[in-house]
């Protein structure tokens, strides 16, 4: 309990006491490329495979003659938006990120980088973690929109080269009774995935005490409580927003 | 001039520091020396500004940093510059990045004068020409310095270094302690050095505070350490056999 109050307190300071504005702009975009552009191989990889699993699957398991071949496609698209995309590539980045995050601000802290940005007068939370923040609600959804994009290729790419359905199935499949406020959903989750990850683990290597050993704890508890995080809040939004 | 009044901190109920005080004058070096444990850090860590004290006043000329309003307390952060132990470099950053790192957050000064600054600092301490190695690129001793041109770079009044030559080899020891010693005359800064080093307690202490166990137990300057009459401290000096003999 303690804990969670800790949290918030600790996202408080994030807002206290800012910097100027043109540093933050510049500690952005270098989060951006850190968080964001450094994750689109891992993305990419895991959401086509995915894609093409389930598409390959899906397949499997439709066997019946009344249901037209098209549904395969349809299931793998609905599935694709409303779970795979958002909620497997944030777990996916919960644990790149959130490891990558916890481990620099543990180490940052352990070598006294935090002390020496506090001496100087400077906000050392809200220089160290609102960029990382920002950077991560800005570029989640991004990568859950590319992943989305890359999983429904996937399928067709496993589903047409194996046989078990055509190209115009597929196509007429994906186009088939589609919801468009599916893909606002789809945005919302990394939008909030994002922050519980970089808040998370923002604040796990932020207080780490002690030594290497201690930030490596940090990291692995980033990983852990960013996932634990991350399926509480799926559900809730999913009984929020369906 | 820096006066600490009764400085006391305990964490979890163990007592760390039991009141403390002492004067550090401006223009002079002045060190704190003691056992593993004694509270040394904390002291530091006290003085500026990172643990608040339970109980004392730290007083940076006249100006009294915990009783202080915010603005009050940022205008005597940006007097003092701090080289802590591993020198704290931020290490995702260049040599000459970290040295730049104040000027860029907290002055308003136009590119070229933040990089002529900070070049000349970096010569100041004579590492000129390392300006684009990373952190991890250089040597511990390196590192100091650098650490010591990124505390100097806002030209403090004050300045703090946590045990500065602790893991160097003694020719690099002594070289660090005479730059801080040059540094400190030549700015007539306010310095005050954490350590246990007692070569630089002989060589460079003006100044001198003995820590024993959360409380002072002996202050006076480099001459007479070796005339004192304190148990605790001559079992802390004379540990070393050649410092033993000498005195004798
Ligand atoms: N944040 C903290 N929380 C709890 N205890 C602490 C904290 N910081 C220091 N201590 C305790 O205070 C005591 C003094 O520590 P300090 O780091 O000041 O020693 P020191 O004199 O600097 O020793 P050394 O020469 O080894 O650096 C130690 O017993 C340490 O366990
Ligand atoms: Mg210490």
């Amino acid at each position: 309990m303690s804990v969670i109050g800790k949290y918030f307190i600790f996202l408080g300071t994030l807002f206290r006491r800012r910097e100027k504005l043109r540093v933050y702009w510049k500690r952005f975009m270098e989060e951006c490329v850190g968080i964001g552009v450094n994750s689109i191989f891992i993305v990419a990889i895991v959401s086509t495979f995915i894609g093409a699993v389930s598409c390959i699957q899906t397949a499997y398991n439709l066997v019946s003659p009344l249901i037209p071949v098209s549904t395969v496609a349809l299931i793998v698209r609905d599935m694709t938006i409303l779970e795979l995309a958002p909620t497997i590539t944030c777990i996916v980045l919960a644990g790149k990120v959130g490891s990558n995050i916890a481990g620099e601000l543990g180490t940052m802290r352990i070598s006294e980088q935090v002390d020496a940005l506090e001496v100087m007068g400077i906000n050392s939370s809200s220089y160290l973690v609102l960029p990382k923040v920002l950077a991560a609600m800005f570029t989640f959804p991004l990568l859950v929109i590319l992943s989305a994009f890359l999983g429904i290729l996937g399928g067709y790419l496993a589903g047409t080269l194996t046989g078990v359905i055509s190209p115009r199935d597929y196509i007429y499949g994906i186009r088939d009774s589609f919801v468009p406020y599916n893909i606002f959903f789809m945005c919302l989750k990394p939008f909030v995935f994002g922050f519980l990850i970089a808040t998370i683990s923002s604040y796990q290597g932020y207080f780490t005490k002690g030594g290497a050993l201690e930030v490596g704890q940090s990291s692995t508890q980033a990983v852990t409580n960013s996932c634990i995080a991350i399926l509480v809040a799926d559900y809730a939004l999913a009984q929020l927003f369906l | 001039m820096i006066e600490i009044k009764d400085i006391a901190k305990a964490f979890n109920g163990k007592e760390v520091l039991k009141g403390i005080s002492g004067t550090f004058k401006q223009g002079e070096i002045n060190i704190v020396i003691g056992g593993s444990g004694t509270g040394k850090s904390v002291l530091l860590k006290c003085i500026i500004g990172l643990i608040k004290p339970d109980a004392g006043r730290v007083l940076y000329d006249g100006r009294d940093f915990y009783h202080s309003d915010a603005e009050m307390k940022q205008a005597i952060r940006r007097e003092m510059g701090v080289l802590f132990q591993g020198g704290a470099l931020f290490d995702s950053q260049t040599v000459l990045q970290n040295v730049r790192f104040p000027l860029d957050m907290l002055t308003n000064m136009s590119e070229a004068e933040k990089h002529e600054r900070a070049e000349f600092c970096l010569e100041r301490v004579g590492l000129a020409g390392t300006n684009d190695r990373m952190p991890s690129e250089i040597s511990g001793g390196m590192k100091k310095r650098v650490g010591i041109a990124r505390a100097i770079v806002m030209n403090p009044k004050y300045l703090f270094c946590d045990e500065p030559n602790s893991g160097l080899d003694p020719l690099t020891a002594v070289k660090i302690d005479e730059l801080i010693k040059e540094i400190t005359d030549e700015y007539e800064i306010t310095t005050l050095i954490i350590t246990h080093d007692m070569n630089s307690v002989m060589e460079i202490g003006q100044n001198v505070l003995f820590l024993h166990q959360g409380l002072k137990l002996w202050e006076g300057d480099n001459t007479s350490i070796a005339h004192s009459e304190v148990p605790e401290m001559n079992e802390f000096i004379f540990a070393n056999k050649l410092l033993r003999d000498a005195a004798q």
